[in-house]
């Protein structure tokens, strides 16, 4: 077991160099920083920029000196906040991981409880419902959704705010959104793990043995499906965090997502940077820490 | 070459034998649901490849005294315009038509890139597993590590918005799935008999991948191929909602339906229609993806 723990903070390192490689690419792979920055400046302005960035070094040396500063923390100056890009990120971090955080709540709320019905009463009418709803789920773009919504609840009821995120009513129809993403995958793979185990041999000894129903089903079947369901709803994550993008900017939440929106408009590529670094670090720890989740809750891995 | 006929019967020279053909198609056509999905998707392809002659307008003229006029069935809506006109008086139902062009292009010409690059990546990890195999592995862990919409939004702005840009980005941040998939089924492969008897008789890796292995992944490819031209229908909505888009006059339905986000109050018809496009298209490909899923993967038959 600790070989395999070993193993996983290897894999960690490996992964986040990768990823430092990609995000120094995104200012890299047009072959000129300079004129990406500075589109409308003379060619002088750019040579001295250039020279006075290090642009003109080998892109391994650059390379060298990008991790050294992201491991101090520094991405460089947002051109347009004129402030250091990674505070800017951070500062508005809590509030795109609260509407994460409240979008996976509500996901799991109703894709657990829904998918467990659609695995027990297979082929009933709210299994097809379910089956519909997913289709439905996988196939709307999540910033019509979140129009959509915002045009009945808002627009038409005047029950919700339109945007904005300053009192506890405003965050309901970007959650409702967000969640809106990950609901279907997150069901299906309950219906499924669910339908896998709801007929194996144990599950159906408790049920000859007089077990009630209700603790055949949450006791015995459930725990063995939680497993695939831990994994899922890791990778759901940076979904979730995709999403957030669309869906604050949707509803003008003061988040990561709109402020990497908005550096992307105006080209201020230290804060795309620090932000898509961050967005992919979380991603990254989110499953770690499922795998030793994983680890720990797999008893075939956690005996040996 | 008895050694090569003997190695034929089941797998080798189709991905699936003739009765498990007939099979697949008795069962993509014996359902509802995915008959829809078909006939829908014929259409929205129709429409997109004749859209000159279908448009009633020209996507792009401007009608001042027409602006903001509601759809048919509501009252002030024209009959010239069936689904109603934008701020600027453009007729959304062409735009719409004309919309259809640039998804369905950019959906098949990003999976295609994504198809290639991550089929042949799969072939190769599989293939040679060893040390090229853990390097396509951890890049396959990297990608993974990205929400694809960020990335695609980071990479297109930096290379500038244009069609071909967004083609490319959006193939490059979704071969991992081909991958994954390719790679399984070849390792999986390898343990067969017929794979065996090729490489006895000394088949070269080349051609082991090409005639061998690559012809049995073909369903997951097919499948996969459909879902994931749904996706990139979806992203690249998406990215020109954001304003990342093809960088063209040519209208998006991601794009008509962010300026219909900035109406919302006054005029719904402009948010509600583009988004009801995408809808439309990308159910019937997932509900055509899935059936093919059902009738192709042998795990669930």
């Amino acid at each position: 077991m600790l070989t395999l723990i070993a193993r996983r903070v290897v894999r960690l390192v490996v992964v986040l160099a990768g990823v430092s490689v990609v995000t120094f690419a995104i200012l890299h792979v047009s072959g000129d920083p300079v004129a990406l920055m500075m589109p409308e400046a003379p060619e002088a302005d750019r040579a001295a920029l250039r020279l006075a960035m290090g642009f003109n070094d080998p892109l391994t040396v650059q390379f060298g000196r990008f991790v050294a500063s992201i491991a101090r923390g520094d991405f460089g100056k947002s051109f347009f906040h004129r402030a250091p890009a990674l505070p800017l990120v951070l500062e508005r971090m809590p509030t795109t991981l609260l509407l994460t955080v409240l979008a996976m709540a509500l996901s799991l709320a109703l894709a657990v409880p829904l998918g467990i019905v659609s695995a027990v009463r297979r082929n009933s009418v709210i299994d097809h419902g379910a089956t519909f709803v997913v289709f439905l789920g996988t196939s709307m773009p999540v910033f019509w959704t979140g129009i959509m919504l915002m045009l009945l609840f808002a627009v038409r009821l005047r029950l919700l705010p339109v945007s904005g995120w300053d009192s506890w009513a405003a965050l309901i129809l970007p959650a409702i959104t967000l969640a809106s993403a990950s609901t279907p995958l997150l069901l299906r793979i309950v219906r499924s793990s669910m339908l896998d185990v709801i007929n194996l041999d144990y599950v159906r000894t408790a049920r000859a043995k007089g077990v009630s129903e209700w603790l055949v089903i949450c006791h015995h079947a459930l725990v063995n499906a939680a497993l695939p369901l831990v994994t899922v709803a890791g990778l759901q994550f940076g979904l979730l965090l995709g999403g957030a993008i669309i869906t604050e900017t949707v509803f003008a939440v003061p988040g990561v997502g709109r402020l990497i929106v908005g550096a992307i408009r105006q080209l201020d590529f230290p804060i795309v940077q620090a932000g898509v670094f961050v967005f992919a670090l979380i991603v990254v720890l989110v499953n770690f820490a499922v795998d030793l989740l994983y680890i720990y809750l797999n008893p075939q891995i956690r005996v040996r | 070459m008895a050694i090569g006929t003997l190695a034929r019967p089941g797998v080798t020279t189709a991905a699936l034998p003739d009765t498990d053909r007939s099979r697949a198609w008795r069962k993509l056509i014996g359902n509802p649901a995915a008959v829809a999905g078909t006939v829908i998707l014929l259409f929205v392809i129709a429409v997109a490849v004749a859209a000159p002659y279908v448009a009633p307008h020209d996507p792009a003229r401007q009608s001042l005294i027409r602006r903001f006029t509601p759809p048919l069935w509501v009252q002030g809506g024209l009959p010239a315009y069936p689904l109603g006109t934008d701020q600027v008086g453009r007729d959304i139902l062409s735009r719409i038509i004309y919309g259809a062009r640039i998804s369905l292009l950019v959906g098949v010409a990003a999976v295609a890139v994504s198809l290639v690059v991550g089929v042949t990546l799969g072939l190769v990890s599989g293939l040679l597993r060893g040390r090229v195999d853990a390097v396509i592995m951890t890049a396959v862990d990297v990608t993974l590590s990205f929400p694809q919409l960020l990335l695609a939004l980071a990479f297109v702005a930096a290379l500038g918005p244009s069609l071909l840009t967004i083609i490319v980005v959006l193939g490059l941040t979704g071969w991992e799935r081909y991958t994954r998939v390719v790679r399984a089924e070849v390792l999986a492969l390898r343990e067969t008999d017929f794979v065996e008897a090729a490489r006895a008789i000394g088949a070269s890796p080349a051609r082991m991948a090409l005639k061998h292995l690559l012809p049995n992944t073909f369903s997951s490819i097919i499948v996969i191929s459909t879902l994931q031209v749904a996706q990139a229908i979806l992203q690249e909505a998406a990215l020109s909602f954001l304003g990342v888009g093809s960088g063209t006059a040519h209208p998006t339905w991601g794009q008509m339906i962010a300026l219909g986000r900035d109406f919302v109050s006054v005029a719904w018809w402009l948010a509600t229609f583009p988004g009801l496009a995408i809808l439309l298209t990308v159910l019937a490909i997932n509900l055509v993806g899935d059936r093919l899923r059902d009738a192709l993967d042998p795990r669930v038959r």
